[in-house]
C-alpha cells in the first residue's frame, strides 16, 4: 500500500446560488489549487461525483469540466456518486502507481427541483417510485423503528440537532447555525414524524474540491501530513425491508475494514443528513458515546448532496492539519436510509 | 415461473419533476440579449476571446468570463453539416443546413442554422447574418434567432478563420 495524503481542501454551500455549476465551481477549484502548492497542470488524475439529476440536466458533469480546466486533455473520471466516493476511485489510482497525484471535486445543485421528490427517483423505479415516497418520508419510517428498538427518545434527536447547530457557529461554510433550545425545538410540528424539520437536513447549493498525492509528494507539500490510513466503502441491498433499517451493516464492515477501531479516534465527522442516523452509525461504527461527533455541524446544517460527503472528510483533514486531533473518522453515505456507507480514517503525522 | 402469455412487457409510471434553470450569470447576460436582437458573450479579460454562448468560463484556460462583450449577428461559417436525417424536434424541411458560424467579434463558433441558401452553395468561408423572429417573437432563447442567411459580403480565407474552427 502507498501512503497518500490529503494536500488541501476547499468548499463552497450557499443556500440557493444565482450562479450556474461552473461559475460556483470554478473558484473552488482555484481555491483548493492554490493551497495545494501545485499547479493545475502538474496534477495527473481529476475524478469528480454529481448527479444529472440535481440539475435536471443531461450531462452537467461534463459541462462542469469549463470550470476544473480540461485543456490541454486531461486524464478524468466521473462517478454518479457523492465526491467522497471519487475520492476512493483517486485513492486507488494512486495505489497502482500510476499517478502520484489526484484533484477530486464534486457539486451539487439541489436548489432547481424538489429535492425530495428528485431523491425519490433512486428507489425501485417499478413497484416503488410511482407511490412517491419522498426521502423525509423514508428516512421517517427509519426514524420510527430506530427509536422503537433503541428506546432514544425525540428528544435525543432533537439534542443532537441542538449540538450540531451550536458547533456550526465555528463553521463559515455551514447554512443552519446558532443557539436553539431543545424545548423550542421539540414544540414545532412534526415533517415526517417522528422527524421535526430540525431533524431534516439544510439542502444547499455548493462544490467540494480535494486535492491529495503520494507520500514523497505529500511531504514536500504539507506543513503536517494528513494521512488516510484506510479507506472502504459497501453497499446493503437497495430496496426497503430487505435489511433491519435500524442499522448500517455495510458502514459497520466499511469501519472494519478501514481500521477504525484499531486506535483511538479523536473526533468523527458522520456523513449523518437525518439526527436520527448519527446514532446508527456510532453504532455502527463502534463509536464511544462520548465521542466528538461533526464538530462542524455536519450534513444536517449544510447538505449540498453530493458533494457534503466529501465535505466530512475535507472538514476532518482540515481540523487535524490545524493540529486539533490526531486520528479521526470521515464517513460519506449514498441512497436511502444509509444504504451505501464510505468510511475514511485520517491520522496526522 | 415463466409463462410466455402471462408476461408483462410495460406498466404505466408516470414520472414528473419540475426544475427551475440556473442559467447562471454570464448566460442570463447573454439570453437577456437576445430578447433585444443582441448577441452578447464574455471574455475572461481585455484580449481574452469572447465566448459565444458564454457558459461562465473559458474552458481553454478556466477562467471566469468576468466581461460581457456584444457581438455582431454577422459572421462566418467557419464548418457546416447538410441533415438529411429527420427528427421530430426539428422545425427545418429536409434537407437543411447546420452551421457553426464564427460572429464578427467572437473568438469561438457558435452552432445554428443556415437558411435561404440552396446546397450546393453552403462553403466554408461564406458570410452570413442572424434572420431575427418578429419583435413579438423575441425571447431568453436562441431561437429568436430564426436562422441565419448568406450576405453579399467577400468569402473569408480558411487561414483567417482556422484558428477559431
Amino acid at each position: 500500500m502507498r501512503n497518500v495524503g490529503i494536500v488541501s481542501f476547499a468548499q463552497s454551500n450557499a443556500r440557493a446560488e444565482v450562479r450556474n455549476e461552473v461559475e460556483f465551481l470554478l473558484p473552488v477549484v482555484k481555491e483548493a489549487v492554490a493551497r495545494s502548492g501545485m499547479e493545475r497542470t502538474d496534477i495527473e488524475f481529476t475524478c469528480s461525483g454529481s448527479s444529472d439529476f440535481l440539475q435536471g440536466q443531461p450531462f452537467a458533469f461534463v459541462l462542469a469540466l469549463d470550470g476544473v480546466g480540461a485543456w490541454p486533455p486531461i486524464k478524468e473520471s466521473h462517478v454518479e456518486m457523492d465526491g467522497a466516493f471519487a475520492l476512493y476511485e483517486a485513492w486507488v489510482k494512486i495505489q497502482t502507481g500510476e499517478v502520484d497525484s489526484a484533484i477530486i471535486y464534486s457539486f451539487g445543485k439541489t436548489s432547481p427541483g424538489d429535492l425530495a421528490e428528485v431523491v425519490a427517483l433512486q428507489l425501485d423505479p417499478y413497484c416503488v417510485t410511482q407511490l412517491w415516497p419522498d426521502a423525509d418520508s423514508v428516512a421517517g419510517i427509519q426514524a420510527r423503528l430506530f427509536l422503537e428498538r433503541s428506546g432514544k427518545s425525540e428528544r435525543d434527536l432533537a439534542e443532537i440537532a441542538a449540538r450540531s447547530r451550536r458547533d456550526a457557529q465555528d463553521n463559515p461554510h455551514a447554512v443552519t447555525k446558532g443557539d436553539f433550545d431543545v424545548e423550542k425545538l421539540l414544540a414545532e410540528p412534526y415533517r415526517t414524524s417522528p422527524l421535526r424539520d430540525h431533524d431534516c437536513p439544510t439542502n444547499t447549493d455548493g462544490a467540494t474540491v480535494m486535492v491529495i498525492a503520494a507520500e514523497e509528494k505529500a511531504r514536500e507539500l504539507s506543513k503536517r501530513p494528513v494521512w488516510i490510513r484506510g479507506i472502504d466503502h459497501r453497499i446493503d441491498p437497495p430496496a426497503l425491508g430487505v435489511r433491519d433499517l435500524t442499522s448500517a451493516p455495510s458502514a459497520e464492515l466499511a469501519a472494519s475494514k478501514a481500521g477504525v477501531g484499531s486506535d483511538k479516534v479523536d473526533f468523527a465527522e458522520l456523513d449523518a443528513p437525518y439526527t436520527h442516523q448519527e446514532l446508527i452509525l456510532r453504532e455502527a461504527l463502534g463509536l464511544a458515546d462520548d465521542l466528538r461527533v461533526n464538530p462542524s455541524g455536519g450534513s444536517l446544517c449544510s447538505r449540498t448532496l453530493f458533494s457534503c460527503g466529501l465535505n466530512r472528510i475535507g472538514d476532518a483533514f482540515e481540523r487535524i492539519a490545524a493540529g486539533d486531533g490526531d486520528r479521526a473518522v470521515a464517513h460519506a453515505t449514498q441512497g436511502h436510509c444509509l444504504q451505501q456507507n464510505l468510511v475514511c480514517v485520517l491520522e496526522g503525522e | 415461473m415463466s409463462d410466455e402469455a402471462n408476461e408483462i412487457k410495460a406498466i404505466v409510471t408516470p414520472v414528473r419533476l419540475d426544475y427551475d434553470f440556473t442559467a447562471g450569470l454570464a448566460a442570463t447576460q447573454f439570453l437577456r440579449g437576445l430578447e433585444q436582437k443582441k448577441i452578447i458573450g464574455a471574455r475572461s479579460g481585455p484580449g481574452a476571446p469572447v465566448m459565444v454562448p458564454p457558459r461562465g468560463a473559458d474552458p481553454r484556460t478556466s477562467e471566469l468570463v468576468t466581461e460581457s462583450v456584444e457581438v455582431s449577428d454577422k459572421g462566418t461559417v467557419v464548418t457546416y453539416s447538410v441533415i438529411r436525417v429527420p427528427s421530430d424536434n426539428i422545425k427545418f424541411e429536409l434537407p437543411y443546413v447546420c452551421i457553426n458560424v464564427l460572429l464578427d467579434g467572437a473568438g469561438v463558433g457558435m452552432f445554428h442554422v443556415l437558411q435561404k441558401c440552396p446546397l450546393d452553395e453552403v462553403r466554408i468561408g461564406m458570410r452570413v447574418q442572424a434572420k431575427w423572429v418578429s419583435d413579438d417573437q423575441l425571447s431568453p432563447n436562441v431561437a429568436s434567432i430564426d436562422y441565419f442567411e448568406p450576405i453579399d459580403e467577400p468569402d473569408v480565407t480558411y487561414e483567417q478563420i482556422r484558428e477559431n474552427t
